[in-house]
């Protein structure tokens, strides 16, 4: 059922049924390490190329997803799932090993929301009665097709983010379980002039704050109502501009804020201004705050995903970078 | 307040300055360091081999892009560049490393397709300005020659 302008309320119960971590090493060697279902030591994967490694990390995601979930492969009725490569092929490749409908989406980095909530809609509508909601993202396939080879030696900025390896799953259902996704903002797409492709955080900050603020307005909520309030990838640089956004709208989110990728390094692991990539949102949400959900330890958490959409090639081209947020509520319930 | 006008101007204290000191110090120190071991493999060649001052300049080259080639195939040469920057980057090894990672990133894609023709993905824009700076300069300094 639509709410107020932007945002979508699940009225028939949705419910996430299971969700599967996939990461790499240094993902692995994280503050969040424990929680992952599932680590590769290797970067490569089990791979022969960075795109093979990134397809086995979604493959592996959806394959534990499947199991935890306890349903058969055959009973999902669309797969969803998108990434950050040209042509989305990790998620169309992977897609090929399952007899599954299949939907390949692009956000960007805010894929893991964008997933989540279009699969939620589909099952709220009846349309579907599994979905397999994914993303995966890849330190190096990232690297070459948005930066340089990475062996390269050139000098990166603090404001620079370092991509997350990994792949996140949920299987969404209207069967009951503690974890009801109740609503969804989808967001708009927002260019507030910057240009740099080394700092990602201070192009989103302004869209996420745009879809925070939104889904205040549409749900008649408050700051005050959530647990948590997390952001994909907006790093240590984009954090306190979404912040300062959402406080200047009315809305103070300094208690409830947290990032996601300033969650899955630690200070130490040289990844500049933080965790990126499609995957963070989606294995710290599959992750910890899953599990923080069923355990009890938060109640309700809007998560928004985060992404830029710039190419490589329109940047060059001396073009401003247009990025968008899409936010989705997790509420713990009881079982029955 | 922040505004989509005044964006870009009013992030700028949210982002993090780059250290422009100490970086200049590392490149300083880094580069002059790779210059070091440059001369010092010219006094080798010109002592073991007789070579003249100006006929070493090419092995002792040769032996510098080779270490830094090693250097990238080990994934050392991108951690050195990140802390030495331009020190690093602008000596001849910053331009082996740019040909050797852009080979071995696209080793996957084959021998012709892949590491042949993506090797100057990124060195080949310092050639063409280098061969055009060459001329460039060359023309001046024939016509001043011939002038004066």
């Amino acid at each position: 059922m639509k709410q107020g302008k932007q945002s979508w309320l699940f009225n028939n119960g949705v419910y996430i049924k299971g969700t599967a971590t996939v990461s790499g090493p240094k993902e692995r060697a994280g503050p969040l390490g424990q929680t992952f279902d599932y680590s590769y030591d290797d970067l490569y994967c089990e791979g022969k190329t960075w795109e093979q490694a990134e397809q086995n990390l979604l493959d592996q995601s959806i394959k534990i997803c499947i199991e935890k979930s306890k349903i058969r492969e055959d009973a999902i009725d669309l797969i969803i799932s998108g990434d950050l490569l040209n042509q989305t092929v990790s998620s169309n490749y992977t897609a090929r090993n399952y007899g599954n409908p299949f939907l390949g989406v692009f956000g960007a980095c805010s894929t893991s929301m964008q997933t989540l909530a279009i699969g939620s809609s589909l099952v709220d509508s009846g349309n579907c009665d599994y979905v397999m909601a994914s993303t995966s993202s890849h330190y190096s396939s990232a690297e070459r097709q948005f930066r340089y080879p990475t062996e390269y030696g050139g000098q990166k900025p603090n404001t620079s983010t370092s991509t997350v390896t990994g792949a996140g799953s949920a299987l969404i259902s209207q069967e009951r379980s503690s974890i009801q996704v109740e609503g969804a903002t989808i967001g708009k797409v927002i260019d507030f002039g910057a240009d740099d492709p080394l700092d990602l955080g201070s192009a989103m900050a302004p869209a996420a704050a745009d879809t925070i603020v939104q889904h205040f307005t549409d749900f008649n909520s408050s700051p005050e109502d959530y647990d948590l309030i997390l952001t994909g990838d907006l790093s240590s640089v984009g954090t306190p501009i979404v912040k300062k956004l959402a406080y200047q709208a009315g809305y103070d989110i300094e208690n409830v804020h947290r990032d996601c990728g300033l969650m899955v390094y630690h200070s130490n692991q040289n990844t500049f201004a933080g965790g990126s990539g499609c995957a963070v949102s989606a294995v710290v949400t599959y992750g910890q705050i899953v599990q923080k959900l069923r355990s009890g330890e938060l109640n309700k958490v809007l998560v928004v995903a985060t992404g830029a959409l710039l190419s490589p090639t329109i940047v060059q081209q001396k073009e401003t970078i247009p990025c968008i947020a899409h936010g989705v509520v997790l509420k713990r319930v009881s079982e029955s | 307040m922040i505004t989509k006008d005044n964006y870009k101007q009013s992030i700028k204290s949210y982002q993090p300055k780059p250290k422009y000191f100490i970086n200049c110090l590392k490149a300083f120190l880094v580069g002059g360091f790779i210059c070091l071991i440059g001369q010092g493999l010219t006094v080798f060649y010109m002592e073991m081999f007789g070579f003249s001052t100006k006929e070493a300049g090419n092995p002792t080259i040769t032996t510098l892009i080779f270490i830094a080639a090693i250097l990238t195939g080990f994934g050392v040469y991108d951690k050195i560049g990140q802390f030495a920057g331009a020190g690093s980057a602008v000596p001849v090894t910053g331009f082996a490393n740019s040909i050797t990672s852009a080979a071995l990133e696209h080793r996957t894609e084959g021998i012709v397709l892949g590491v042949s023709s993506n090797m100057f993905k990124l060195a080949g824009s310092v050639i063409v300005f280098g061969t055009v700076a060459a001329y460039v300069v060359g023309m001046i300094r024939y016509t001043i020659q011939t002038l004066f």
